[in-house]
């Protein structure tokens, strides 16, 4: 059997191809993600485009190199960038949230929503909130037309390709009865409402009531009814977010790093966006570990040699016995790291990929992200 | 099947930093620390002296099975493995779904009901506009798991390890049942939710934090552990995974971390190997030797949270069972020495 070995993956061919527009990138937590984003913004930027990076959860180093002091959804410009411009911002959920319900409401309608502490928490705390953000804001600054290219990072889980189901997900609890059933009291009208509803609607009322307690149900309701007039406007938001992210000028980029649970949901993701028809650019493995000599010299002989040597009891041979072992731990995670990217390779073929080094720090300046951005391109 | 470990034979015993009082361990860490592989080996280490013991994962992505090489875990608690003195290891995924079914089953008796349910859009519901029911949901069976007794009286479990969401997730994550109660001032889920609040917030519960000894694992590790103490949770111990060994010594290296090649070119001789490798494995020593200044750095940036810590080493994943309870004794007061067996 051949090993597989995939096409290489150029990103600075991509971010500076004019045709692209939208460049998202998805993986799991601590691969680099957020700095892939930056790095890639930074080398569209530098190109000549006027680019804008939008980020999650950025780092605060990271952050700080690029001048971002405070999460305030204002693209803000970064100083020290030659060639184009780049400008970035961190993602506010709350504020995003709040833009939608004002945008999609009368102001009336707009302060009761805010003022119903199921908004309050929803908007600010819960877990989901941030995917369907991060599209709507991704879904406004391409509606700006000011941008050559956008890089939109993504939340670190799975359920960053949440936004995906979301106008179906949607679109099944609009026309569920679970909606009628909530908007039920406040159609009726004020405190009688419960016991309409539970009168009108019957058994799944009941339940609600049961479980949740009837004045959760009222401020439930009250919340689901003042919602939704939006509620058209969300899934026909959602629906064209949809249809942007699969249009030309977008593509994903799947981040990993060569363990197994990385590269599983990279995995998840090359298979999740190949089957919505989403267009994948390709993988990047970040953080491989390479060994410096270019002959193989295998991490087991390096270890029994530093056997050998160290049963000699010879104290002149301590460094060589050293720089043994430590080979033996860099070309042992060096093996590792090409086994796992290997792994994937043969079970994703098609994928053009890219390797990057480990660095020994993380990235705190702009030069960092020219030497990441560099890295992104195959020698 | 598991394999036998000396480390956690009869009259072991655990570290100081891991306490059984707290009957509830909750493993959090940054994205890519290792955190399931930490929670499998801690929960292998609580089986000493013949502890039953549950692990449990709420994420829906199958580590535990794929850990113990096992087929995906049912939504039904299932034997991962036995270890000596009479101990047992148990799994359980926890699903959003599930247990929202269990939970209108065991309190209402509505499992009918739940077809239902689901068809008219509750279970989207719950899952896509008021995402923290599922965390309510989720805690609220690790709390009937905890809380479980046998017809004798005593508790079904000795301990529970819980596999939990990272820890940029995990202060929410613990006190969703409080923001939820707020929102319900009477009702069955405040009651309910009583119990899980002082479960979690009560000394019967340690939090642990996985991290790397790198810049971002240890800021967030920091940043959490301000967090989760401000609000009401105890942090039982910061366990860093993935150490390097300290392979140099200091005498070893010149200024700016510098290796003679030459020096290394004389025992390559004595051991029969190509001298012209020295080049590049002083060059390797040198970049080694600065990776563990800034190991060294970051350990040091971890004094700044009074913690106990518990040091893990690295085993390149994915990690095999064998290596699991390796990193099981080093839970236990007298780790085995590497390569020595009792």
């Amino acid at each position: 059997m051949t090993a597989a070995r995939n096409k290489p993956l150029d990103l600075a061919a991509l971010v500076r191809d004019p045709s692209t527009r939208v460049v998202v990138t998805c993986g799991s937590g601590g691969v680099g993600k957020t700095t892939t984003a930056a790095a890639m913004a930074m080398l569209g930027a530098e190109s000549g485009r006027r680019t804008v990076v939008l980020t999650i959860d950025p780092a605060r180093r990271l952050a700080q190199s690029m001048g971002l002091t405070e999460l305030d959804n204002t693209p803000r410009e970064v100083v020290g960038v030659g060639g184009g411009q780049l400008f970035a911002m961190m993602l506010d959920m709350k504020r995003t949230f709040d833009d939608v319900v004002l945008e999609h409401s009368t102001p009336e309608r707009a302060e009761a929503i805010f003022a119903n502490p199921f908004y309050q928490s929803l908007s600010s705390s819960f877990a989901g909130t941030q995917e369907y953000m991060a599209m709507e804001k991704l879904g406004q600054l391409v509606a700006a037309d000011e941008w050559d290219l956008i890089v939109v990072d993504t939340p670190p889980s799975r359920s960053a390709l949440d936004f995906l189901d979301a106008p179906n997900r949607l679109g099944r609890f609009l026309d569920g009865r679970m909606i009628r059933v909530l908007t039920a009291p406040a159609r009726a009208g004020g405190r009688t409402g419960l016991k309409v509803m539970t009168a009108g609607i019957g058994v799944f009322a009941k339940v609600f009531s049961r479980v949740l307690g009837g004045d959760l149900i009222r401020d439930l309701s009250a919340f689901v009814s003042a919602l939704e007039s939006m509620f058209g406007g969300f899934r026909e938001r959602a629906q064209q977010t949809y249809e942007l992210l699969k249009a030309p000028g977008t593509s994903f980029v799947v981040v990993a790093a060569p363990e197994p649970d990385a590269l599983r949901e990279a995995s998840y993701f090359v298979e999740r966006l190949s089957a919505e028809h989403m267009p994948l650019a390709g993988l990047v493995v970040n953080r491989m570990h390479y060994t410096v000599g270019e002959e193989p010299f295998a991490a087991a002989r390096a270890e029994a040699a530093a056997e050998t040597l160290a049963a000699k009891n010879d104290p002149t041979l301590a460094l060589t016995i050293a720089a043994l072992r430590v080979h033996a731990e860099v070309a042992g995670a060096a093996e590792h790291d090409a086994r796992m990217a290997k792994r994937f390779s043969a079970a994703h073929p098609g994928v053009p990929t890219v390797a990057v080094p480990a660095l020994p720090a993380d990235v705190h300046d702009l030069d960092g992200l020219r030497r990441i951005g560099e890295l992104l391109s195959p020698a | 099947m598991p394999t036998r470990t000396a480390a956690l034979d009869a009259g072991a015993q655990l570290a100081p930093a891991i306490s059984r009082k707290a009957r509830l361990h909750v493993v959090s860490g940054k994205g890519g620390t290792g955190k399931t592989t930490v929670a499998a080996a801690l929960a292998l280490a609580l089986t000493a002296g013949g502890h039953k013991v549950l692990l449990i994962e709420v994420e829906g992505r199958q580590a535990i099975a794929q850990l113990f090489d096992q087929p995906a875990l049912p939504y039904e608690e299932r034997r991962l493995a036995t270890t000596p003195g009479g101990g047992s290891l148990w799994g359980l995924a926890i699903d959003a779904e599930q247990a929202m079914i269990e939970y209108l089953d065991m309190f209402y008796g509505l499992k009918r009901s739940a077809r239902g349910l689901k068809k008219m859009g509750a279970v989207d519901f719950v899952t896509t506009l008021a995402p923290g029911l599922r965390d309510v949901l989720l805690t609220g069976k690790v709390k009937e798991s905890v809380t479980r007794t046998e017809s004798d009286g005593h508790h079904a479990y000795d301990a529970v390890v819980l596999d939990a969401p990272p820890t940029g997730r995990i202060t929410k994550f613990l006190d969703a049942t409080k923001e939820v109660a707020s929102l319900t001032k009477i009702g069955p889920i405040n009651r309910q939710s009583d119990g899980v609040i002082k479960l979690l917030h009560g000394s019967q519960t340690a939090v642990h934090l996985v991290t790397l000894l790198e810049e971002m694992p240890v800021q967030e590790t920091i940043d959490a552990v301000g967090d989760l103490t401000a609000n009401g949770f105890t942090v039982g111990s910061i366990v860093v995974n993935r150490a390097r060994p300290a392979l140099i010594e200091a005498s070893m290296l010149g200024p700016d971390n510098a290796v003679d090649p030459k020096a290394i070119a004389a025992g390559l001789r004595k051991a029969n190997l190509p001298p012209a490798l020295a080049p590049s494995l002083a060059e390797e020593m040198t970049a080694y030797a600065d990776r563990l200044e800034l190991q060294a750095e970051n350990a040091a940036r971890l004094d700044a949270v009074d913690i106990p810590r518990i040091t893990l080493p690295d085993l390149n994943p994915p990690v095999e069972l064998g290596e699991l309870n390796e990193l099981a004794a080093c839970f236990l007061s007298t780790p085995a020495p590497a390569g020595i067996d009792a």
